[in-house]
């Protein structure tokens, strides 16, 4: 009983008919490990959380009678005495896409038993996402410092407060929350500790972390740019 | 297979050996089973007591001065919430789910075990925060176990202080544990099959976990989001679902929020949970019916499809819930449609059960009566639900007694009836020991009669009006006289059925230690987990070498076998290749 350590196939033959003549005949229905497969499932209920968040955030906004806010002259800033529109956002949103590539080169120097670049490049991208979450720390207190609470705010319906303070907030949890986990694969991943099980953990965390990715382009669609 | 869990390691290296190891910080799947099962049943019993008062309120009004109509409020909300998510969801998936897949599968353990220890931990400590709220100031929530806002967080209604946002908290907790452990069921069905084991062979039980399982991953976010933006409301003063109100003459803070959102999400995840509940039961039935009638289950595969498509259908019928709620009442034809629908599968599950009873070898056994009885009582309440489904003939029956008739017969006591035959069939496996057969036979029958003589005048009452969740009945012209003494009928039949489930549990206490030895598969089942070397089956469940599986699990009576039946892991003889009718079966 070997221990998978890269991606190699583990149906009894490749592709389609491999596929086929295991989920007919034997024990596993997808060629992956059980934590990638754990993982994915897991990322399809917290996209039903999302979804959800999503779906009730716009039944507020087109249930509203009070003016909604115009975000993009809220979330603007005047840098330099020039006025920019959404530039904090825009910085945010580019942050987080670049630490999914980096994310990417991780996983692929992973499976290339390369360590000290895996570590590097996870580390590297747990910093962009540390960054992320404090850009957004200054954009949650520069809102509450002109006025804007949970309950009310003085640009318009109280609802754009609740639901920027709810989703963002969730959202910035999961950041947080794949900034731990980063550093403690990384750590482990320095330590060896993967040598013998194999680096599909790393991939895994890829996971994670280009879901909360994804998640921030619909947050930043329907609640910035809307 | 190239992935091992621990669990699939020689089994010395990590058999348990002191008691906490053993029986507390277990992250063996049968204890784990054993300990959600517990603490379910222990709640489950706090509600049967709450049951119990509310029934004596309502029979013999004016009589007992020790209930308020608060505290009865009180009593209406957490018998609901409890029994639904804290006892039935908690023992069909956390108990039976964690003890059968791996051994029904052929699986050590679950994938991933510390997971599952924890979902266990997280599961208590939902029920503490849950049962804390009996003794904050204020009292539990009396919202309603639908905790529609905006009464739910007003003064007003009882426990709107400290007891909704216990509730609220309490359920998130659950949710957190309910997904620790689902994914791992989920998991170890996909991934964890012995050798063999096809999806098309797994017994039905299995099937219905798995699928209730990931309706559960599916429709839990929706509750756990509308308890986050209802925890909202309360504590921070966000509108979500609050609409500018003036309550006691006073304009409050809320402005805007939408209630029917909250109704919307609510019974998004609500109606999935009927099935969360239901369709483990449904399966389970299935296993414990082909045992005990000696005979193949009818349509195997169109009781697989029939459970995936009920499963798939459950997400498209939450507004059924809705009719009155002043929704688009376009939505309500759309959401008629879909749920009429859902009858198609569901018939086709009720009609094969019946057909594997004809001309079957059926042993009365107790889990057979309570088996058959589940029969009786989910048919009855599926007929009702087609009544409800329908929008005009719902309008008039909405909150009335025959919806509380309606969802006690179908979601309450029907997977009661199948976790009863569920329990005493696999009892003889858990504890090595045989219940007293007379006890559950009485057990039995004071329970399938006692429900019908408590809820078939239900119907009756909500076809008179008789509107449920009220204190008292008062006098109004549209009620008779004889509705009373009917109330008091029920009230004695449902005490009656309470105090007979201290049959049940004497039985169940007393046969651990003085029940006959019931030796290796006394029902001579065919499924997997009755063949272990050990029973009660040891850590790691098969000894050094996993089970192989070369057959269906309703391989019973069949022509020219040595016994009536022949368990999954027994090879197929040449005799049986070439007679080539089982070869559909095994294929």
């Amino acid at each position: 009983m070997t221990i998978q350590t890269d991606k190699s196939s583990s149906y009894a033959e490749p592709g389609i008919d491999g596929m086929v003549s295991d989920w007919s005949a034997d024990k596993q229905n997808f060629d992956l490990p059980w934590g990638k497969l754990m993982m994915w499932i897991f990322l399809l209920s917290d996209t039903f959380i999302f979804s959800v968040f999503l779906t009730g955030y716009m039944n507020v906004r087109l249930s509203q009678t009070d003016n909604w806010p115009n975000a993009s002259e809220v979330f603007a800033l005047e840098i330099g005495g020039v006025h920019l529109p959404l530039i904090l956002i825009a910085i945010m949103t580019f942050v987080l896409i670049t630490s999914s590539g980096t994310m990417a080169m991780a996983v692929n120097c992973a499976y290339n038993r390369d360590r000290r670049k895996t570590v590097l490049l996870m580390a590297l991208t747990a910093l962009l996402g540390a960054s992320f979450v404090s850009m957004q720390v200054f954009e949650w207190s520069k809102l509450i410092s002109e006025g804007v609470r949970p309950w009310g705010n003085p640009f318009g319906a109280a609802q754009f407060g609740s639901a920027f303070f709810m989703i963002t907030g969730f959202h910035g949890l999961h950041v947080t929350a794949g900034v731990i986990y980063l550093i403690v694969i990384a750590r482990r991943v320095s330590r060896g500790y993967y040598e013998d099980k194999g680096y599909a953990i790393v991939e895994i965390t890829g996971l994670y972390w280009h879901f909360v990715d994804l998640v921030w382009v619909f947050i930043f669609a329907f609640f910035y740019l809307w | 297979m190239q992935n091992v869990a621990i669990a699939d390691q020689p089994d010395h290296l990590h058999d348990p050996q002191t008691f906490v190891t053993k029986y507390i910080y277990s992250q063996d799947h049968k204890v784990i089973a054993i300990q959600y099962a517990l603490t379910a049943v222990f709640v489950g019993l706090v509600a049967l007591v709450l049951s119990g008062l509310m029934r004596l309120q309502l029979g013999f009004p004016d009589t007992f001065d020790f209930i308020n109509p608060s505290d009865y409020l009180q009593f209406v909300t957490m018998h609901g919430m409890i029994m639904v998510i804290y006892l039935l969801t908690a023992l069909l998936l956390g108990g039976f789910g964690n003890y059968m897949i791996p051994l029904m599968i052929g699986a050590r353990d679950m994938v991933f075990p510390f997971m599952n220890m924890l979902s266990f931990w997280f599961y208590l400590l939902s029920v503490l925060v849950l049962l804390a709220s009996f003794f904050v100031p204020g009292g539990p929530t009396g919202a309603g176990w639908t905790l529609y806002p905006p009464q739910a967080i007003l003064a007003g209604t009882p426990g709107h202080d400290w007891g909704i946002i216990l509730m609220l908290a309490s359920l998130v907790i659950f949710i957190i544990a309910f997904t620790m452990g689902g994914l791992n069921y989920v998991t170890t069905v996909l991934q964890a099959r012995t050798h063999g084991m096809t999806l098309m062979r797994m017994p039905l039980t299995i099937w219905g976990i798995f699928t209730a399982t990931v309706l559960g991953l599916l429709a839990f976010p929706a509750l756990l989001v509308s308890a986050i933006m209802m925890m909202l409301d309360k504590t921070l003063g966000t509108s979500f679902f609050m609409p500018a109100l003036v309550s006691l003459g006073e304009n409050l803070d809320y402005s805007g929020g939408s209630p029917v959102l909250f109704q919307h999400l609510f019974w998004f995840f609500g109606h999935p949970e009927v099935y969360i509940v239901a369709l483990p039961a449904f399966g389970m039935v299935s296993d414990v019916l082909a045992t005990h009638a000696r005979k193949n289950i009818f349509g195997y595969r169109m009781m697989v499809w029939a459970i995936v498509g009920i499963g798939g259908l459950s997400f498209f019928v939450w507004a059924h819930h809705m009719y009155v709620s002043g929704m688009d009442p376009a939505f309500g034809f759309f959401f008629a449609t879909t749920t009429l629908i859902i009858a198609i599968p569901t018939a086709i599950k009720v009609y094969n059960w019946i057909l594997t009873l004809y001309r079957g070898n059926i042993h009365l056994t107790v889990p057979m009566l309570f088996a058959i009885g589940f029969i009786f009582t989910f048919t009855h309440g599926g007929l009702t639900g087609l009544f409800l489904g329908n929008v005009t003939i719902d309008l008039p029956l909405s909150d009335t007694y025959f919806v509380v008739a309606h969802f006690h017969m179908v979601m309450g006591v029907s997977p009661i009836m199948v976790l009863f035959a569920a329990i005493y069939h696999w009892y003889p496996l858990i504890t090595g020991r045989m219940f007293n057969e007379r006890l559950g036979k009485l057990h039995f029958w004071l329970t399938f009669l006692g429900t019908y003589a408590i809820y078939l005048p239900m119907h009756y009452l909500g076809f008179l009006g008789v509107p449920r969740r009220y204190f008292a009945m008062g006098t109004t012209d549209f009620i008779p006289e004889s509705a009373p003494s009917l109330n008091a009928s029920i009230t004695i039949s449902a005490l009656i059925v309470g105090l007979s489930q201290l049959i049940f549990l004497y039985n169940v206490f007393w046969s651990i230690r003085h029940g006959k030895p019931a030796g290796h598969n006394p029902w001579g089942a065919t499924s997997l987990e009755w063949q272990t070397p050990d029973v009660p089956p040891r850590h790691g469940n098969w000894g050094p070498e996993l089970p192989r599986v070369y057959r269906w699990a309703y391989d019973y009576a069949v022509p020219g076998a040595e016994h009536d039946f022949i368990p999954q892991n027994h090879p197929v003889s040449e005799a049986e290749q070439t007679a080539g009718e089982h070869e559909e079966h095994n294929s």
